[in-house]
């Protein structure tokens, strides 16, 4: 399995005149083709901010981006002109964004707006990238497509704008589908449609999937692997069911026991993480998670916890890591 | 049941009172504040305040600068071109050429005859073809200008911000019967109406003790009578949005009146949007007074107001001697002062701008 | 027997939507809410459950009177609250209260959090005005909030925070019943469990019934003594709690709670489920018969085309309702 994406040591950092953010500190990840990889986080967590720079969409100042590399199968994305980058963006790797009510142009038809995305890309005349598009749309389980080429956004509902924004992000065959969040906005029983819809198209197409989302109930369905982050740190690594079933990290812990669902016990209290989710301006010295941690000791203040493998394709950023791993029973 | 009530709900209130000391450390910025802290750091807003609030007081002090006498006519032939500051210092007798001035003027006329007797500035900034004090005549113009701002102002506040308002949280028939009179009065080319009024007003009255004074409060009546349409609009798209918002849901639902949401929530939302209006709707007060003045419908001499500096520069311009100081000067002070306030208005847009706010 | 602390009685709130022009006349109107009841007895929490457009939201401001409602009727107590006036509202503003879903809407960012929970007590003259501030920071304690912060500034304070000082403001008045419009929905995952948790404490130790209308199942299933699922405007299943989510009756409830995802992989990946087919129609243009019978997946299964010509009623056995045509056939 050749990989598909291989992101190492990526920062992001804005500098604004009352200080600088650290939105995302030295994280690193890979996903293989054909594999989804989940990235879970809270509001604040750097998880928005991290697909953006890989796309090469983070405004440029105030954002400050620098990786060591980031591979897109052969081709180091940092190394890329603007211009260069431009070609690759929509072509190789593609983006799906949370919102469908805003991300979809209201002033042009549907199918202008899928057709540019060819016109761009693989120059295609104007009524070969109208065929691609309806072919694309029908792909996507939208009824009749040709005439849905000629709607406007707000002539459809939350669901099909959702379908639309994945027709355009798949019609130029990406190596590699960023999507932010794409069921969020969206009803529940709406939801479990378009995440049908990506499973499906993901088996047909082998694209690899960077899944960002906050809703675990989302990952423990459509994820392999998982990478949780907190304050712009990845702190936990695992394949999706060991991380479900024994979390090596306390905030994983905490968000895992926080989580309502429809087995369990109802009724009783949930578990919940004492405190707020910190402020990327002020974080304190050492493990970012440390204030509001159970486990929390004076050596996690003192210096950000190095990540280290408790296990088997598992890594934790936690000093403890291996009392977790043992109290989940992996060793 | 009662008593098991008021049991339940005492939440020991009284236990807080050890807490009020400590309060104060804790009290929180106010957006007002955290705008004013955010104009402060903007620079170019800034320097804008600082020249308008020193040109404000300047303009409030002329009477007791040692300025020559801004109507006093002495009809040389010729302009004189400015002398260089450090020159000349003239010292002539200008009590005499007063017009009538209010009492807190003569009194501050008084208070310069203390300070500086008779001595008095030269013409630094030239004459104009009257043989009258350019820099005297812009000071004194600039009283004017200010007056107008100041009538407009008032107007467009009390008159538009309470019409918008009433119209936008009524809604429904109330307002768009409102807003069609906003239009149709809106379609008024307004040039017609001063100057049909103000002929009205002119015919001279017998009964009348002095013709001028009513005309000029005419003036700055129609003035701020026509630039109340624009807030008034603006006001109501505002109170509109802000209808819908959960805040004013959640204070019809714990029982507040009509008239405390519109003065309690409503209104101190929408003095943001206020204050950036009249910043801007200033410097087009201004100009439309400079240009009736111009076209000898706004003030009329001796009183000075910029737009008559216009009408004097442009009564001598010929192609033979050139008199750029009476061109140059009138058009750099009114220049500036427009300037510095769209600068602040445009600072004061950014500062007040809520979603701007959390950048920090 | 008292009567329930609410009883809402075929609620309906349709709104005029469209106007007549000149040439054309394009007045429709939307079915919001198209004859909701149920009861809600003091101390209990009842769950109304939808997606977006079925209605809920707009049920919970006819009951508050933020919009007048269509007609039907809505007792507390066996008061009703319908139609009343403005000054016919004020002491009954007492007794019922709510809570908004957005907190960085709901809380006038002009206003102090003093000035925010000191309000409800100036409108209605409640406590001598130097012991206002004093039950406020009371207040912001009870909801676990530092009390010192009361001379703060909304946008000082996080969204779980500012969700709290929401709380607190509802609480102010002493209400007997909090209606809950999507409290958590915005919040982050574990700021939602610190928040739920925290409702739980604050009905217990006050004795509040709650509505709680909400979308995330989970957290309905939490919190809920009962709950209602609602279609367009309609309620198409009612049952207490554990019946509803360990056997759903009408194919609604059942699509939904196969639809949401659960946390926990082994589950999520092995399960069945039912997805629908098309959108959720607008509620201008609602379908015949019975609304949800197009998406439906039993269609089929109920002779004579019944579902597309005739609307369900709410069929009652065992202390549960369903609106299906299917479930009452079955249990005839």
């Amino acid at each position: 399995m050749a990989t598909a994406l291989d992101v190492r040591e990526l920062s992001v950092r804005f500098d604004t005149q009352h200080g600088n953010v650290q939105a995302v500190d030295s994280i690193s990840f890979s996903i293989e083709e054909g594999e989804t990889l989940g990235l879970v986080g809270e509001s604040g967590s750097g998880k928005s901010v991290s697909s953006l720079a890989v796309m090469g969409l983070v405004p440029s100042p105030p954002g400050v981006v620098s990786a060591e590399a980031m591979l897109l199968g052969e081709r180091d994305l940092t190394q890329l002109t603007p211009e260069e980058l431009r070609r690759v963006r929509g072509k190789e790797v593609a983006m799906v964004f949370q919102d469908p009510m805003t991300s979809l142009n209201p002033l042009l038809t549907v199918g202008r707006q899928l057709t540019e995305v060819l016109e761009i890309h693989e120059g295609l005349s104007q009524s070969e990238a109208f065929k691609r598009a309806a072919v694309g749309l029908g792909d996507v389980g939208i009824p009749a497509p040709e005439e849905r080429l000629a709607a406007y956004p707000h002539e459809l509902s939350g669901g099909m704008r959702q379908r639309v924004m994945i027709a355009m992000a798949l019609l130029c065959n990406p190596k590699v589908l960023i999507a932010d969040e794409p069921t969020t906005a969206l009803d529940v029983t709406i939801q479990a449609q378009i995440l049908e819809l990506m499973r499906d198209l993901q088996e047909r197409h082998g694209t690899a999937i960077l899944l960002i989302t906050h809703d675990l109930g989302v990952v423990a369905g459509m994820s392999d692997r998982v990478n949780v982050m907190y304050a712009g740190r990845i702190v936990e690594t695992a394949a999706t069911t060991p991380l479900f079933d024994a979390p090596c990290h306390p905030y994983t812990e905490g968000l895992l026991g926080s989580v309502p669902d429809l087995t369990g016990v109802a009724g009783q209290d949930l578990y919940s993480i004492p405190g707020q989710p910190p402020d990327l301006a002020e974080l304190p010295p050492g493990c970012a998670f440390a204030p509001r941690c159970s486990r929390a000791r004076e050596e996690c203040s003192e210096a950000i916890p190095a990540t280290v493998s408790p296990a088997a394709h598992r890594l934790s950023a936690c000093l403890d890591a291996e009392l977790l791993a043992e109290k989940g029973g992996l060793k | 049941m009662e008593a098991d009530k008021r049991a339940r709900w005492d939440l020991g209130g009284a236990q807080m009172e050890s807490l009020l000391t400590d309060i104060a450390r804790f009290k929180g910025e106010s957006l007002w504040q955290d705008a004013w802290r955010r104009l402060k750091a903007n620079r170019a807003s800034w320097w804008a305040l600082i020249f308008l609030a020193v040109f404000g007081s300047v303009a409030f002090l002329a009477p007791v600068l040692p300025l020559p006498c801004p109507a006093t006519i002495d009809l040389q032939l010729e302009p004189q071109p400015p002398i260089a500051p450090w020159t000349e210092f003239g010292n002539d007798n200008y009590r005499a050429d007063y017009w009538d001035l209010n009492a807190i003027d003569q009194g501050m006329v008084n208070l310069r005859e203390a300070i500086f007797g008779d001595w008095q500035l030269s013409n630094w900034l030239g004459t104009d073809a009257k043989g009258r004090d350019i820099l005297s005549r812009i000071i004194w113009g600039s009283r004017t200008s200010i007056l107008v701002a100041i009538a407009a102002t008032l107007c467009s506040l009390i008159i538009g911000v309470s019409y918008g308002a009433v119209s936008g949280f009524f809604g429904g028939w109330i307002d768009n019967l409102m807003m069609r009179i906003v239009d149709v009065l809106y379609s008024i080319p307004f040039i017609f109406v001063v100057i049909f009024l103000i002929t009205i007003l002119n015919t001279p009255d017998p009964n009348q003790e002095d013709g001028g004074v009513n005309r000029e409060i005419v003036f700055y009546v129609v003035i701020g009578a026509i630039y109340w349409l624009t807030m008034a609009r603006v006001v109501r798209g505002q109170v509109l949005s802000l209808r819908e918002t959960e805040f004013v849901e959640a204070a019809r639902v714990i029982g507040a009146s009509s008239a405390r949401i519109v003065f309690v929530h409503l209104v101190p939302n929408v003095l943001s949007i206020v204050i950036v209006y009249l910043t801007l709707t200033i410097p087009a007060v201004m100009l439309f007074e400079a240009f009736l003045s111009f076209l000898g419908l706004g003030i009329e001499p001796p009183k000075v107001s910029w737009g008559l500096l216009a009408v004097d520069g442009s009564e001598v311009i010929n192609p033979v001697r050139i008199y750029w100081w009476l061109i140059i000067f009138p058009a750099a002070a009114m220049g500036s002062t427009l300037l510095a306030l769209n600068v602040l208005g445009d600072g004061l847009r950014d500062a007040l701008d809520p979603k701007l706010r959390g950048k920090d | 027997m008292s009567a329930p602390l609410l009883e809402v009685k075929d609620l309906k709130k349709h709104f005029p939507v469209g106007s007549r022009g000149l040439f054309s006349d394009n007045r429709r109107v939307l079915r919001a809410v198209d004859g909701v009841s149920f009861k809600l007895e003091r101390g209990q929490t009842l769950g109304l459950v939808g997606e977006s457009g079925c209605g809920k939201s707009t049920t919970a401001r006819a009951i508050i009177g933020l919009h007048p409602a269509t007609s039907g009727s809505v007792k507390l107590q066996g008061q009703e609250l319908t139609g009343l006036s403005r000054a016919e509202w004020l002491p009954l503003r007492r007794r019922v209260q709510m809570i908004f879903q957005d907190p960085y809407a709901s809380l006038d960012p002009r206003q102090t959090v003093s000035s925010i929970l000191t309000e409800p007590l100036t409108i209605h003259k409640l406590a001598k005005p130097k012991e206002r501030k004093l039950r406020a920071m009371a207040l912001l304690d009870a909801v676990g909030l530092n009390p010192r912060h009361i001379d703060r500034y909304p946008h000082e304070f996080s969204g779980g925070q500012r969700q709290r000082i929401g709380i607190a403001r509802a609480l102010a008045l002493e209400p007997e019943l909090l209606l809950l419009d999507e409290p958590v929905s915005a919040l982050d995952v574990s700021i939602q469990a610190q928040i739920v948790n925290l409702l739980g404490e604050l009905q217990e130790r006050f004795n509040l019934a709650y509505l709680f209308i909400a979308h995330d199942l989970a957290v309905v299933r939490h919190l809920c003594d009962e709950v209602c699922v609602m279609y367009l405007g309609r309620i198409v299943e009612q049952a207490p709690r554990d019946e509803l989510f360990e056997s759903p009756q009408h194919p609604y409830t059942k699509a939904l709670l196969s639809a949401v995802p659960h946390p926990n992989p082994h589950i999520e990946r092995t399960r069945e489920r039912i997805v629908l087919t098309g959108d959720v129609p607008s509620p201008l243009a609602p379908p015949t018969g019975c609304t949800f019978h197009p998406r439906c997946q039993h269609v089929t299964e109920v002779e004579d085309d019944r579902c597309a010509k005739e609307c369900p009623s709410l069929f009652y056995s065992d202390g549960r309702s369903s609106a299906c045509h299917l479930t009452a056939t079955d249990s005839a």
